[in-house]
């Protein structure tokens, strides 16, 4: 089920991970009242990075990503996030917000705008880009995900796939530095599941960095250049793909990938 | 041993439903006949309205409408059905459909009501149909609340005038500091400088604008206004004011500020705890004794002002409902995107939480507008409150049906517009299938 095979050729040209620091994470934890659901979590993700963040439910992995654009608040540690520190200041956050991209598994588009009005509001409101300009560049991210011919539908007439496809849309007309996908293809029928990872390969291809929970192995280990596990709120084993699938360390990632790549 | 393999080597075409299915027959046997159960209730039914309409429609169609009292009217009655029980006598609304339409408003000055009524239909109308009138027109719709009180009551120009430049003073305040600062302190310092001007400077500034240039019409007395004129001005105020005022609210108690959010919660549930009758009780007796001695509070004012947070507490409410009704997933989509407090509330949540809110905000307008009536308590002649009058008449004494059926009618069309109009809205913004 996990193991959706990629079929195509994935062109590896512009897929280079740069010096350039895009996200750091030092001594971070976070409670959910009395419950320590993030437990010192450090890591530092360079500009062009493609990383995929699996482990069981309940492990953080979604807390996690959802606390680099401030979704999630923390409590203790240091988030830098494209130089900028994340605090309680709200014009940092919605600095960071503006420039860090996100797609749920639940696609939240607004059902009551179209699908061109979706990827242009942001940039016309946060950005303040003259809405021409702003239709242009969201047709053009139409395009790049092969739906511009339903621009001017709402999203309730959409199937799922196409959906979070708009969603990805969405994200890509801020321009973001990097990209986060939260469970994307969770929701989706196995036969939209292919369409929206392909998307997200063509993302990988132009040299996005890209942090990504899911339960997709094959993505992982295509097109991730590091697989990060966790349990229990903290990182159990971080590897390039190859070394992580074929020679986990721990036991409780062997675990874990014996259970979800099966026999 | 049965074969159970199956393969369809040929696709069905698709074949016209058969006669009893479709049609006027297929429709009344679905509807009317569809067993011997329902066909009884049918017939029942069918007399019960027969039984209904053979009383009313003579009583309405078989009347008098020329006579100077309730004397005259059945005199005619018998001289030409022969019993005065059965027929209408509508000679009272033929007499006196004007005072209960504008109450004791001059009636040289009747142009005004009327020209602000089609004014209002004109300034309504770039709001109720977004989709069909031009957005220019919205600039009516932002003077109309400043025309209007001018054309009603008269006087100076310079009053309206001074309301408006508050509004303008104050959009100057929040623009500076919502730069210089934050758009908090920005609204709240708009607020106050607003409010500054209205209390303290507004009265000097009419004052002496009147001296040097007087530009005015004829002012009319608060307490000649009345009929169904009172009931539209007050509950067109009640419904335009409290939609944003309940926005508001319900935003605030949903706060994380513990200080706003307990205040809204206490704003809303005293309201709701209270009968409007005692809130109009305190507008029209308590109030005064608050006041600064002196001061020319007006009596309507302050029923409008009652009447608004009603329903703005009950506007609270049912957009709170909407607001619930909202996946998360909604604000965590609007803020990942950067948008800011203010323009997810205003682009995102609110455009959704209002629809889903319209039946619930719709019978909250048609709820205070036919609650309007109870000003004929304290004293104000509305339209109920004048019927009452003209039955003290010795013209119309003991008659009634025909003025209530007249008042009922007035109302219905009114309350019948608003509930149609909520359900075109939406029809028009459902988006979710074709």
């Amino acid at each position: 089920m996990s193991e959706l095979a990629i079929e195509r050729e994935i062109d590896r040209s512009k897929m280079q991970v740069s010096d350039e620091v895009a996200i750091e994470i030092n001594g971070m934890n976070k409670w959910y009242g009395a419950f320590h659901v993030l437990r010192d979590i450090n890591l530092t993700v360079n500009q062009g990075e493609r990383i995929v963040i699996a482990g069981p439910s309940g492990s953080g992995k979604s807390t996690l990503i959802r606390c680099l654009n401030a979704l999630e608040e923390h409590q203790q540690g240091t988030i830098m996030v494209d130089g900028t520190e994340l605090s309680n200041d709200l014009k940092n956050i919605d600095k960071i917000r503006s420039e860090v991209g996100m797609v749920f598994q639940h696609f939240n588009l607004f059902p009551h705008l179209t699908i061109l009005e979706n990827c242009t509001l942001a940039p016309i409101w946060v950005r303040k880009t003259p809405r021409k300009e702003a239709e242009e560049t969201a047709m053009h991210f139409l395009e790049k995900v092969k739906i511009p011919e339903q621009a001017l539908k709402y999203p309730g007439q959409l199937s799922g796939g196409q959906q979070q496809r708009v969603a990805i849309a969405r994200s890509l007309c801020m321009r973001p530095r990097i990209m986060l996908f939260d469970e994307p293809t969770s929701a989706l029928d196995p036969e939209m599941i292919k369409e929206v990872l392909d998307t997200m390969i063509e993302l990988a291809e132009e040299g996005m960095t890209m942090l990504c929970v899911t339960h997709e192995m094959g993505f992982a280990r295509q097109v991730a250049n590091r697989v990060i596990f966790m349990d229990a709120g903290q990182i159990v084993e971080q590897n390039e793909p190859e070394e992580f699938f074929n020679n986990p360390q721990s036991e409780r990632t062997k675990l874990f990938l014996s259970q979800i790549l099966g026999h | 041993m049965s074969d159970v393999s199956f393969v369809r080597t040929e696709m069905l075409p698709e074949q016209a439903p058969p006669a009893s299915e479709v049609g006027l027959i297929g429709w009344v046997r679905h509807n009317l006949f569809s067993g011997w159960f329902n066909s009884i209730l049918t017939v029942i039914s069918l007399y019960a309205v027969y039984y209904v309409l053979s009383g009313v429609l003579p009583w309405t169609f078989q009347s008098v409408w020329n006579a100077n009292s309730l004397t005259e009217c059945r005199e005619i009655m018998m001289a030409t059905w022969g019993s005065t029980h059965g027929h209408a006598c509508w000679a009272v609304i033929n007499d006196r459909w004007l005072q209960l339409l504008f109450g004791f408003y001059p009636s040289h000055l009747y142009w005004r009501p009327i020209l602000s009524l089609v004014l209002l239909l004109v300034a309504l109308a770039p709001v109720l149909y977004s989709d069909r009138v031009p957005t220019k027109m919205l600039i009516i719709t932002g003077i109309y609340p400043f025309l209007m009180p001018f054309l009603m009551w008269g006087g100076t120009i310079w009053g309206p005038m001074s309301a408006a430049i508050g509004f303008v003073l104050g959009w100057f305040v929040y623009n500076l500091l919502n730069k210089q600062l934050s758009e908090l302190i920005g609204m709240i310092g708009a607020a106050v400088a607003a409010v500054i001007w209205w209390l303290i400077l507004s009265s000097y500034f009419v004052g002496v604008m009147d001296s040097i240039l007087p530009i005015g019409i004829e002012a009319v007395q608060s307490r000649q206004f009345g009929g169904f004129m009172l009931a539209i001005l007050l509950g067109v105020v009640a419904i335009g004011v409290s939609l944003p005022i309940g926005i508001v609210l319900a935003l605030g108690r949903q706060s994380d500020l513990l200080i706003v959010k307990y205040m809204c919660v206490g704003f809303i549930e005293f309201i709701r705890g209270v009968p409007l009758i005692t809130l109009l009780f305190v507008a029209s007796l308590l109030l005064n004794l608050f006041l600064p001695p002196g001061t020319n509070f007006d009596i309507i004012l302050r029923v409008m002002i009652m009447m608004t947070l009603f329903s703005a507490a009950y506007m609270a409410e049912v957009i709170r409902g909407g607001l619930a009704a909202l996946p998360r997933g909604q604000y965590e989509g609007a803020d990942s995107l950067g948008l800011n407090y203010w323009q997810a509330q205003r682009l995102i949540i609110m455009p959704q939480a209002l629809k889903i809110s319209i039946p619930g905000i719709v019978s909250t307008f048609i709820g205070i507008f036919k609650d309007t009536v109870l000003v004929s308590i304290i004293g104000l002649f509305d339209v109920l409150g004048l019927a009452n009058a003209i039955r003290a008449d010795t013209a119309w004494n003991g008659i009634y049906w025909e003025l209530f059926a007249f008042i009922g009618a007035l109302f219905f069309v009114v309350c019948f517009s608003m509930s149609r109009y909520s359900m075109y809205l939406e029809r028009k913004l459902q988006t979710g299938h074709h």
